[in-house]
């Protein structure tokens, strides 16, 4: 690779003569990337056209961040070439790559929480020493972009007041007034609701009709369909294909992802619910700041269903799922299980839990389901330490317990087969596999689900849908707690709406549509709240 | 940058620390030289006075005991995510109730007598370090500052429990009484003839028992399961239904009780009495033992027996040559514990790197989870 001109922001303008110049905004030519034995980007050829959106589709682990990553100057590739605008260039840093009008916006937000926007814009872009004149400046810009690309947000509000979609505003932005024309978006929706996802895509929209160019990286295919106009689908780090979005369907794309046909719809029979297994009554729960999140709840849910939970994150279902698994203290109500009153109170509340035979498959595996740090054998019996299995006494049957874990590694599928890899080193799939086989294989008749697919590539969604559907025909009762509406509507046999924690309605999933229930999860059906709790209350036996 | 791969596991424990202690050794030269005195003689000076013979390698063993029992006191806090630094607090404190039991039993066997005097200095070091695990579990008061308190406060006590209470009437030194001649331990010295006149004792095998019995508690038990996914996760300790207020408690106070054990050795082992300072700040070099050991038993001996040949060569050291001044030997040994301890971390990028350049070829049947890591 050569390296031209330092000052690439000047070169970026200038055309360098070609006819492709002006077609296309990046061109990465046979780019590929090894880090130790794994060979994470492999060949890659990719051009993206300016003035297009294009998407970047792949399983976890596919490359899609490292190629991402080498575009944007954290790594350096081993090998290829990357031209920007016709030209090839050696991108070093990611100022380098901000030079030549290349600007990220990654997955996890990069801004000072208590800082304005305004101040988080000229962050690492100040000019002088005095602060004045840069944030002047940077007001002007702001309102200016704000008006081109309708972009509005106010300068003044401080990051940790604003909502999440704001604060992705603020990273483009921040990108925009370093002169970005290229963007880069990192899995932009995951901390999205579907109205505020929406709007991004508005804006999108309007930034490509504008002439930038993004590249957006994503394993949602719904996304991928509704804003790009390219898509590119990587798999085990190289490209496989790269196609016109309007030439292509989701089934298409997914067997591309994983290399062989991949139901996207769930294969479920009717489901056949017997006795009330959980039954959770008049349920108060606060968060640790004392305010209450779960406002008088009652519910149950009957051997072979799966009862579904929708709702905007940040609705009381967090607290509703610790609460019910003995992990926080309940206000007032109770949970009862087969009948009998379940005693929660505690710091060993989920202890206790467990043993009366409830699972729980928690929201965020890697903060609460796992110790990261641990070998997978010692994760595998996380919370059944103490089962007569793992030996007597105070001393734990090592060997007895890596044989048990050898088996589910091999039941439930999980790569790498090797019970003593340290737990990090397992993709989000095979992390959520070794939760699930944990706490499905000691056959609880209770088990709680929450995120059961977050950060899940498709081929593990598929068998992790379908092991919970296994549970349901064996006649357990399964609490589903999801954001994806996707994944509620295809599992769930009932589904209820949680909105500022209250149970707001119920609904059928056979015949709810999308736009009711996203009514109810934005709190407008509001007035169905008391209908709804008279039928919750009229179910409770 | 991400491309840096774990070092292998004989270089993180046998190499890393071997580079830090030469560094520490070559910085204590250079300070050695520039007081005018040849580095390489006081080198030998200390090696010679740590090892050289059974009278000063007694003596390290015996400075080892103590580190061995502080070491591991941070370690299994450490384990459990707690910092204790009270080691020295409940150390000194400890002596109060192995006195309290050796006095009245001064006139019978020393065998009767050492494992009582073990249960005492367990139960008063480990009832020190319990009341800021209690403070933490139920009140949030970090162990980190309470405990530090309690060094203070236990410093006050033992202050005024010995020159007022135990100090006999009619002596001079601030000390309790002596235990009767016929009630002392004997020191290893009585059986090993190499040892003779060397404070090292029987308290040495409890260092070693409590080494082996800390490798079991924390790899073998369902205990040292819950107390490691505590430290490692405390989300997911609750999450699995451990009771993390207990286990901090129960951490605590073994770890109380494994300081505590420096008390035996110094009371019943060697000074037959209680005395002002007797700790010498031990629970501090734990810190730096347990720093150095990775909290793992086998590598806290290793830093143990370094500390105990630092403590005891130093202490030559200014003998041999006598233009070094003991507060010289103070320099280098902190010069050790900074290199060995707070900046034990320095060279491992570097050597990573190294190690990189020597990989073995990628193997074509690679985890693809490694890959997994990056998005």
């Amino acid at each position: 690779m050569t390296s031209n001109t330092p000052s690439g922001a000047t070169s970026a303008q200038r055309p360098s003569g070609a006819a492709d110049a002006s077609e296309f905004a990046i061109e990465l030519r046979k780019i590929n990337k090894r880090f130790g034995p794994v060979h994470a980007n492999r060949d890659i050829d990719l051009a993206i056209r300016r003035g297009s959106v294009h998407g970047i589709v792949g399983e976890n682990g596919a490359g899609k961040s490292t190629l991402m990553s080498i575009l944007y100057g954290f790594y350096t590739a081993d090998s290829g070439e990357i031209r920007v605008n016709g030209t090839t260039h050696a991108i070093t840093d990611s100022r380098h790559a901000l030079a030549l009008g290349i600007g990220m916006v990654h997955q996890h937000f990069m801004l000072v929480d208590n800082f304005t926007i305004l101040e988080n814009v000229i962050l690492g872009a100040e000019d002088k020493a005095l602060l004045g004149p840069s944030l002047e400046r940077a007001r002007k810009e702001l309102v200016r972009l704000a008006k081109d690309y309708r972009l509005d947000v106010d300068p003044d509000a401080v990051i940790e007041d604003v909502s999440v979609g704001t604060q992705q505003r603020v990273e483009i932005l921040k990108a925009l007034y370093r002169g970005a024309d290229v963007l880069i978006l990192d899995e932009p929706t995951g901390v999205l609701t579907p109205a505020e996802a929406d709007d991004l895509f508005r804006v999108l929209r309007e930034l490509r009709d504008q002439g930038k160019t993004i590249i957006l990286i994503t394993h949602k295919l719904r996304e991928i369909m509704a804003i790009t106009d390219y898509v590119s689908v990587m798999r085990q780090g190289a490209i496989v294909e790269t196609l016109k979005t309007s030439e292509t369907n989701p089934e298409q794309l997914a067997e591309l992802m994983v290399g062989r046909r991949v139901l996207l719809r769930v294969e479920k029979g009717p489901a056949h619910p017997g006795e009330v297994l959980l039954s959770v009554e008049n349920l108060v729960v606060k968060d640790d700041l004392g305010v209450t999140r779960v406002k008088d709840v009652s519910f149950t849910v009957r051997a072979g269903e799966i009862v579904g939970i929708a709702g905007v994150a940040g609705n009381g279902q967090s607290e509703l799922l610790e609460s019910v698994s003995g992990m926080r203290d309940q206000s007032a109500g109770i949970v009862r299980l087969k009948g009998k009153p379940l005693s929660l109170e505690g710091d060993d509340g989920a202890h206790r839990a467990r043993q009366a035979g409830l699972a729980h498959v928690p929201e965020d595996r890697q903060r609460m389901g796992l110790v990261t740090a641990f070998e997978e054998w010692e994760n595998s019996i996380l919370g059944y330490e103490d089962d007569k299995a793992y030996g007597k006494g105070i001393l734990l049957d090592i060997d007895a317990a890596r044989a048990q874990a050898r088996e589910r590694i091999k039941k439930f599928d999980i790569r790498p087969a090797n019970e003593r890899l340290k737990t990090a080193n397992f993709s989000g799939g095979n992390q959520q596999k070794i939760v699930l086989a944990r706490e499905m294989e000691r056959n609880p008749d209770v088990l709680i689900v929450g995120q059961p697919t977050r950060g899940v590539d498709i081929g593990a969604i598929e068998f992790i849908h379908n092991q919970i559907i296994k549970m349901r025909d064996a006649g357990k009762a399964i609490l589903l707690v999801s954001v994806e509406l996707d994944e509620i509507r295809s599992l769930a046999d009932r589904i209820l709406v949680m909105f500022d924690g209250q149970i707001v309605g119920e609904a059928d999933p056979a015949t709810a549509t999308e736009r009711d229930l996203g009514l109810m999860m934005a709190g407008i059906g509001n007035k169905a709240a008391p209908q709804a709790r008279v039928a919750a209350e009229g179910q409770r036996e | 940058m991400s491309t840096l791969r774990p070092l292998p596991r004989w270089a993180d424990i046998l190499l890393l620390p071997i580079i830090n202690l030469a560094l520490a050794f070559i910085v204590s030269g250079i300070v050695v030289f520039s007081i005018g005195q040849n580095p390489l003689a006081a080198l030998e000076a200390i090696v010679g006075g740590a090892f050289g013979n059974g009278y000063n390698f007694g003596y390290t063993l015996y400075y080892s005991t103590n580190f061995i029992f502080t070491g591991l006191a941070v370690a299994v806090a450490a384990h459990a995510g707690l910092f204790n630094i009270g080691g020295n607090g409940q150390a000194y404190i400890a002596g109060l109730g192995v006195i309290l039991v050796a006095l009245p039993m001064q006139f019978m066997p020393w065998w009767l007598t050492f494992p009582v005097a073990i249960l005492a200095g367990a139960a008063v070091g480990g009832f020190w370090a319990f009341i800021p695990g209690w403070l933490q579990a139920k009140r949030g008061s970090h162990v980190v500052i309470t405990t530090i308190m309690f060094n203070f406060i236990a410093a006050a006590i033992m202050v005024y429990m010995v020159v007022n209470v135990l100090k006999p009437d009619g002596v001079m030194a601030p000390e309790s009484a002596m235990i009767a001649p016929e009630g002392r331990m004997p020191k290893l010295g009585a059986f090993i003839p190499w040892f003779k006149n060397t404070d090292v004792n029987f308290t040495l095998l409890l260092a070693l028992a409590c080494l082996v019995g800390v490798y079991i508690l924390i790899w073998h038990t369902r205990f040292g399961y819950a107390m490691r996914a505590l430290g490692h996760n405390p989300t997911a300790s609750n999450y699995a239904g451990m009771s993390n207020s207990r286990i901090i408690m129960i951490v605590m106070t073994l770890s109380g009780a494994l300081a505590g054990m420096v008390a035996v050795n110094q009371v019943v082992g060697v000074q037959y009495r209680l005395v002002l300072d007797y700790v010498a700040d031990a629970g501090f070099v734990g810190i730096a033992v347990a720093l150095m050991g990775r909290n793992h038993p086998v590598g806290i001996l290793f830093a143990a027996l370094l500390f105990g040949a630092l403590y005891q060569g130093g202490n030559e050291l200014q003998y041999v040559i006598p233009g070094l001044s003991k507060e010289m030997v103070v320099v280098i040994q902190a010069l050790v514990i900074l290199f060995t301890g707070a900046m034990e971390g320095m060279f491992r990028p570097g050597l990573q790197r190294m190690f990189g350049l020597f990989a073995p070829a990628p193997k074509p049947d690679a985890p693809p989870a490694v890959a997994a890591k990056e998005s």
